[in-house]
């Protein structure tokens, strides 16, 4: 195992604690490098979802896991930013301008939001934001002469400086994992700054936060901004993406996918929205492939401990059956969340800490390293 | 005018909906202060048992209803064995989430099971209208309001009035100090969910002849029922239902005098107005505690 001596501050809060991360991100890096020139163009489309998805992981998780105040609206800010890119395209703005105004834009809705919001905390909260988003799903229906109502907007081929960049292109996949490396660094450094500390803060406690002189509204505010403008670059790389958006794809699933991206990758680091966007964006394409070769499997199983052909033959097809069930993909989902809720809450990267910490104490691994401590609801009426 | 009447009264039947699953809501939330987001699908569900007892199996009306409400209570406990009491004294959003995905499965599986059409249940409200003068009321509408009213005062004395009620209430204020109290909090919680789920059904059954079922109902309701159980202030009984009422007279108002799309957002301005204004709701106790 390995020791970290730190003399002074600077070693506290430097990114990369120690020469070990250079090695492993250096591979990772390369790894994502090369991945266009290697990866099924299908697969590559998938890696592009993960690349949005996860910025807006890290953006849910400056609000929801650093700041502590949910919100199962941020659908709404990705609508917001793609939207504004869609409207701002047809006026023949460039890229980088629409790219930073959409981010902007939702920025300062989300400061709309985050002052209303001062007032609420848990349930409240959550209610709220849903509500908010439903609001905002309506608007963007209803408000045909800018958003084209039901009907969805276009989205014009992506171009950067007068080249044009194809929504499947290698260059569109390196623009994406740009942003997200870019929204990754300038989080970690957020996180270590004195902003930062205050949003961890006040989601440790909010009356210890004030009575230590933290501005809470302000910085609850401020939150919800950062976290609002993020998913906003995440929206306007998504409308490119897809190249029509309307507005029943921003809906209340999205948002819960959202959080489910942070809750399974786990809340706690940076880490889990990469990990958990990884999980939701390839959970599909591996449900497709279980779907398809499962019962082939399954049959030669049975097949191998001594059933009988017509017997495999009729295994197979009724596990064929079962897998191609309407809403099954639902239920798997519902089951996932459950699961992950119930027996690790600290998400793939708490299960990833823990496999690594078993390792480096071998011997000696206690369970209840992790363990959390249940703290009895007391009332939140009284709080 | 005869518009106005029309319209009120029939904002008061929808109304009496959302009051019945945010009934549901209050319910879990006052004894346990968990917020059930599966609520409107333990209504879906309902609504599945007794198309089972009453249309497939032929039973009669009356029977089906009774067998569904406690088939769903059973369920209702067994569902909080499973996904709430190992996360309980967890943050309260896990358990959010828990019923998130909860609720996926359940709409999933009931997709699988009783198919994706609309289903009927032939009540004996079905058809039928009561006419005073040039007014119009349906015997399915009115019956939601009358099952409504009596759901609500039963709760009202049984968690005023009884003991157990109170332990429920005890149980919320603070679980640690009711269990030290030698009150059964385990047990309490259980209780708790199958009479949210026997409420959930009622909704459902009630329901059936006018949404008939299928297995997105619940969501649709359940978000709807939100606004109604924050205007009325979480917690209070009478509460969630006069809030539904208010929620659902101010959509069926608005859906008819103002602009299409008012009427699917108008709920909801509401919700964010309350909670501006008044995060207790109308009818919520608001203690704040000094540090």
């Amino acid at each position: 195992m390995r020791f970290l001596f730190k003399t002074d501050y600077e070693d506290d809060i430097k990114l990369f604690p120690h020469s070990g991360y250079y090695f492993s991100y250096g591979i990772l890096f390369a790894l994502l490098l090369v991945a266009p020139y290697v990866l099924s163009s299908y697969l590559m489309s998938q890696l592009v979802f993960v690349c949005i998805y996860a910025i807006v992981g890290v953006a849910l998780l400056i609000l929801t896991g650093f700041t502590g105040q949910a919100s199962l609206g941020h659908a709404a800010f990705l609508a917001i930013g793609a939207y504004t890119a869609a409207y701002l395209q047809k006026y023949n703005v460039p890229f980088p301008v629409y790219f930073l105004a959409g981010g902007l834009f939702t920025g300062i809705i989300g400061a709309m939001v985050g002052f209303p919001a001062l007032r609420l905390t848990g349930i409240y909260l959550v209610i709220a934001t849903i509500s908010f988003a439903l609001i905002v799903e309506e608007i963007l229906a209803r408000w045909e002469s800018v958003t084209n109502g039901n009907e969805g907007m276009r989205v014009k081929t992506l171009s950067l400086l007068g080249v044009p960049v194809p929504r499947d292109s290698p260059g569109f996949y390196f623009l994406c994992l740009a942003v997200l490396v870019l929204t990754i660094v300038g989080t970690l450094n957020l996180l270590r700054s004195p902003t930062g500390r205050a949003f961890v803060a006040i989601r440790d406690s909010e009356t210890a936060a004030r009575s230590m002189g933290v501005n809470v509204a302000l910085y609850k505010v401020k939150s919800f901004a950062i976290s609002a403008a993020i998913t906003g670059f995440a929206g306007v790389l998504f409308a490119h993406k897809l190249s029509f958006i309307s507005p029943e794809m921003f809906t209340l699933q999205l948002s819960i996918e959202f959080i489910i991206v942070i809750l399974i990758g786990g809340t706690f680091s940076l880490h889990g929205a990469v990990l958990g966007a990884i999980f939701i964006v390839m959970i599909d394409p591996f449900l497709t492939y279980l779907k398809d070769d499962m019962p082939g499997i399954i049959a030669g199983v049975a097949a191998a401990f001594g059933a009988g052909k017509e017997r495999a033959a009729s295994i197979q097809s009724s596990v064929a059956a079962f897998a191609s069930l309407n809403g099954l993909k639902g239920a798997i989902y519902g089951v996932i969340i459950m699961l992950f809720v119930l027996f690790e809450p600290l998400g793939i990267y708490g299960r990833w800490l823990k496999i690594k910490l078993f390792f480096q104490l071998f011997p000696l691994y206690k369970r209840a390293t992790f363990k959390r401590q249940k703290i009895y609801v007391k009332s939140e009426r009284n709080r | 005018m005869l518009d106005f009447v029309q319209q009120l009264v029939s904002g008061i039947a929808l109304g009496c909906v959302y009051g019945l699953i945010a009934l549901g809501f209050v319910l879990v939330y006052k004894a346990t202060e968990v917020v059930n987001f599966a609520q409107g699908d333990l209504m879906m569900l309902g609504g599945f048992f007794a198309f089972t007892f009453i249309g497939m199996m032929g039973l009669n009306y009356w029977l089906g209803f009774a067998g569904a409400v406690a088939a769903m209570a059973l369920f209702g406990m067994l569902a909080e064995r499973v996904v709430v009491r190992p996360i309980l004294g967890y943050p309260q959003f896990s358990i959010i989430m828990a019923t998130i995905g909860l609720g996926y499965f359940l709409r999933s599986v009931a997709g699988m099971i009783w198919g994706t059409d609309d289903l009927k249940i032939e009540t004996p409200f079905s058809q039928g209208v009561l006419r005073l003068g040039s007014l119009v009321l349906a015997y399915d509408k009115l019956s939601v309001i009358a099952a409504t009213m009596i759901l609500c005062l039963l709760l009202y004395l049984f968690f005023n009035k009884t003991t157990l009620g109170t332990a429920m209430r005890a149980s919320s204020e603070n679980m640690l100090a009711a269990y030290y109290m030698g009150i059964p909090v385990k047990r309490v919680v259980s209780i708790v969910w199958a009479i949210s789920a026997a409420v959930a059904t009622c909704a459902g059954v009630l329901l059936a002849p006018i949404t008939f079922i299928h297995s997105n109902v619940g969501l649709v309701l359940g978000l709807k029922a939100f606004p109604a159980a924050v205007l009325g202030g979480f917690g209070s009984i009478p509460g969630a239902v006069v809030g539904g009422v208010l929620i659902g007279v101010i959509e069926s108002m608005a859906g008819f005098y103002l602009p299409e799309g008012w009427k699917d957002v108008a709920p909801y301005l509401v919700l964010l107005a309350v909670l501006l204004l008044k995060p207790e709701g109308l009818f919520g106790l608001h203690v704040r505690k000094k540090v």
